[in-house]
């Protein structure tokens, strides 16, 4: 076989019959050529936009849920109905420890306060927040660097602010890091400038500074205003959110039936509403490329089925002059295989050019609509060897009907 | 050379059946040259291709060459066919997109025979058929008697025991006609066996035998003296 192979004859052969046949040829390398690099670009653009997708919201922070206390609607243990709400530090402690597939669970505390600079004033919303935060809901940072975790030891007294918040307090072009500005009274040194992102997860912060520094100047002891609990990738985040809830209605006295007593917010449930939108858009993709290479590869047929017959006569004749259908269908099958082949690759590249250019036009900058667009290796072999697979099959239908009836029958003209 | 005792053959035709060879004794010795004549649907055709492996007889015997044929793998069957026959055909079958010296090639190709003697051994029977120009154009662009005198020649490339040729004049003008069967007769000159099948007449008298078919059955079998074919070209 491999001596076969690596015949001049065996190419010569196939070289003749395709060349001759160039009409044949032609329209077979197109409908392959076209499906491939419609499955490529198809594939690679749905790939993107779902790259852009998951940068948007950063792959970390889906799976997770916003919980924060409100207003008792049910009476319970002697306590009166309306009764107000307050998750504390220890609740976010039990919940991490109690609740089954938690990543993590991150409070915070937000108010809304008046600071000023010098004789600039205004009202923005400040939280107390970790370190964790910029992992969770990625900070844009202009200047300086996010709150760290020396910052939550040592209580320093330092603001992350906003860009907005920048712009009200200090004048055009002036520096911000080590500057000091003044929320509620207390000085803080600002260490970091970021500038607001197009999405943002629960209410937006316009500064925000060290966790424990906030509880303790402003006086919070335990209490926080919310807090965000992220599971671990493979639980399902609504069961997560429903432990997480009984176990705070069970230690903080509430009646386990009570709808009204926790607000919350599920990050992974509405996110799982667009990736279902996306896998939908791969599904389709998948389905119109495949689609794409079988309409290909049946107009191939098709072509092939025209020739038929005068292929079946070409194969009577070399059957008379000593052909065994054995050497006649590997024939057959190295034609059909080499063209596939061949008009695969053209379309491999040319679909890479495709996708060049797609990261060319839409790719380029940190707002891009498709992000890395690009198909797999496997995949790309995988749409090979069907092709390969279904243009051999279809080749060897004449081969099949010429080698399976006595030569003479292949030979007969009409 | 050739033994054929009791030979049948039934085509079906729908739900009843058309016999059409019905007990043929034949035989041919080595050096004849045969001519098979008789009304159209006589069966010659039938007859040809079953001697020429292309189909296979419903019963009776056939020997070629002490070589008892019955049912052969078609891989034998294409190994004989390319070492013991050569078939010329009155439609030519030259493969259009291959040149005359691919096309005279072709059964050295499934000899397995390497590229280089084959196209030598081409080219020599092509000088044969007084082709050698030609050797690098395509079919289309020969005459019906060049194309004829390719197939013989590629008839012969293999160097086969006997020649099969079904009506092998039968596209032809008389005066190609005759120029082809004086190569033919040439060929039997050199020792070749030849059986073809005729209908015409002038034709079958430049062989040395002919045999009549009737209803499937043969109904004349004579040695003629054979006219040369020189004496009108
Ligand atoms: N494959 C087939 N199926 C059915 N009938 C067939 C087949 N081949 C031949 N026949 C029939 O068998 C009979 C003999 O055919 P054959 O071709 O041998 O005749 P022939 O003597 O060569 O005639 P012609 O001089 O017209 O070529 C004819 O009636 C023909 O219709
Ligand atoms: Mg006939």
């Amino acid at each position: 076989m491999l001596r076969f192979l690596l015949d001049r004859d065996t190419w010569q052969e196939v070289f003749d019959s395709l060349s001759k046949n160039k009409l044949r040829s032609i329209l077979t390398m197109v409908g392959v050529w076209w499906g491939i690099l419609l499955l490529i670009g198809l594939l690679g653009s749905a790939r993107g936009l779902e790259n852009s997708f998951n940068r948007l919201f950063g792959s970390f922070a889906t799976n997770s849920v916003f919980v924060w206390g409100q207003n008792t609607g049910k009476p319970f243990k002697g306590f009166q109905e309306g009764r107000r709400v307050v998750l504390s530090l220890t609740d976010a402690k039990k919940i991490e420890e109690n609740v089954e597939g938690i990543e993590f669970v991150l409070p915070r505390s937000q108010q809304g306060k008046a600071v000023t600079r010098n004789f600039l004033s205004g009202r923005f919303q400040t939280a107390g927040d970790y370190p964790l935060l910029d992992e969770l809901q990625k900070k844009k940072l202009i200047h300086g660097r996010f709150i760290n975790q020396s910052d939550i030891d040592n209580r320093k007294k330092v603001a992350v602010i906003s860009k907005g918040t920048y712009e009200q307090l200090f004048k055009k072009d002036e520096e911000v890091i080590d500057q000091y500005i003044e929320i509620d009274d207390i000085n803080f040194k600002v260490v970091g400038l970021f500038e607001n992102g197009n999405v943002n997860m629960g209410p937006s912060t316009d500064i925000h500074v060290p966790f424990t520094t906030f509880q303790q100047v402003y006086n919070r002891g335990d209490q926080i205003g919310w807090m965000m609990i992220t599971g671990k990738p493979e639980f399902d985040i609504k069961q997560i959110e429903e432990d997480a809830k009984l176990l705070l209605k069970n230690i903080n006295n509430i009646h386990p039936e009570d709808r009204r007593a926790f607000g919350s917010f599920n990050l992974g449930k509405e996110f799982a509403k667009m990736t279902g939108f996306l896998t939908g858009m791969q599904f389709l993709t998948w389905f119109v490329g495949i689609a794409t290479l079988f309409a290909g590869v049946f107009a191939i047929g098709n072509i092939l089925l025209i020739t038929v017959k005068e292929r079946t006569k070409e194969i009577g004749l070399r059957r008379a002059l000593g052909a065994t259908p054995f050497e006649i269908k590997r024939q057959i099958v190295i034609e059909a295989v080499f063209i596939t082949l061949l008009a695969g690759l053209f379309g491999i590249i040319t679909g890479g050019w495709i996708l060049i250019a797609l990261d060319h036009f839409f790719g380029q900058g940190d707002d891009a609509a498709i992000v890395n667009a690009s198909v797999s290796i496997a995949v790309v072999f995988v749409a090979m060897v069907i092709l390969i697979v279904l243009g051999t099959l279809i080749g060897l239908i004449p081969a099949f009907k010429a080698t399976s009836v006595k030569p003479i029958e292949a030979l007969r003209e009409e | 050379m050739l033994k054929i005792h009791q030979l049948h053959k039934s085509y079906a035709i729908g739900d009843s059946s058309l016999h059409v060879l019905k007990g043929i004794d034949l035989e041919v010795e080595s050096g004849e040259m045969v001519a098979i004549m008789g009304s159209s649907g006589s069966g010659k055709s039938t007859l040809l291709n079953i001697i020429g492996m292309l189909d296979e007889a419903d019963s009776g015997e056939y020997i070629l060459d002490e070589l008892p044929i019955k049912n052969l793998t078609e891989k034998k069957a294409a190994v004989y066919r390319n070492k013991f026959l050569g078939f010329i055909f009155q439609s030519f079958n030259l493969i259009n997109y291959k040149n005359a010296l691919e096309n005279v090639a072709l059964p050295l190709y499934y000899q397995g025979m390497k590229r280089k003697e084959r196209q030598k051994k081409a080219l020599f029977h092509l000088e044969k058929v007084g082709l050698a120009n030609w050797a690098e154009h395509l079919p289309k662009e020969l005459s019906g008697g060049q194309k004829q005198r390719v197939a013989i020649a590629r008839a012969l490339a293999a160097n086969p025991k006997l020649l099969l040729a079904d009506e092998p004049t039968g596209a032809l003008d008389t005066k190609t006609s005759y120029d082809i069967m004086n190569f033919i007769q040439s060929l039997n000159d050199e020792g070749k066996t030849i059986l073809m099948v005729t209908h015409e007449e002038d034709i079958a008298n430049m062989c040395k035998r002919i045999v009549r078919l009737r209803d499937g059955v043969i109904m004349e079998d004579k040695k003629v003296n054979q006219v040369r074919a020189e004496q009108y070209v």
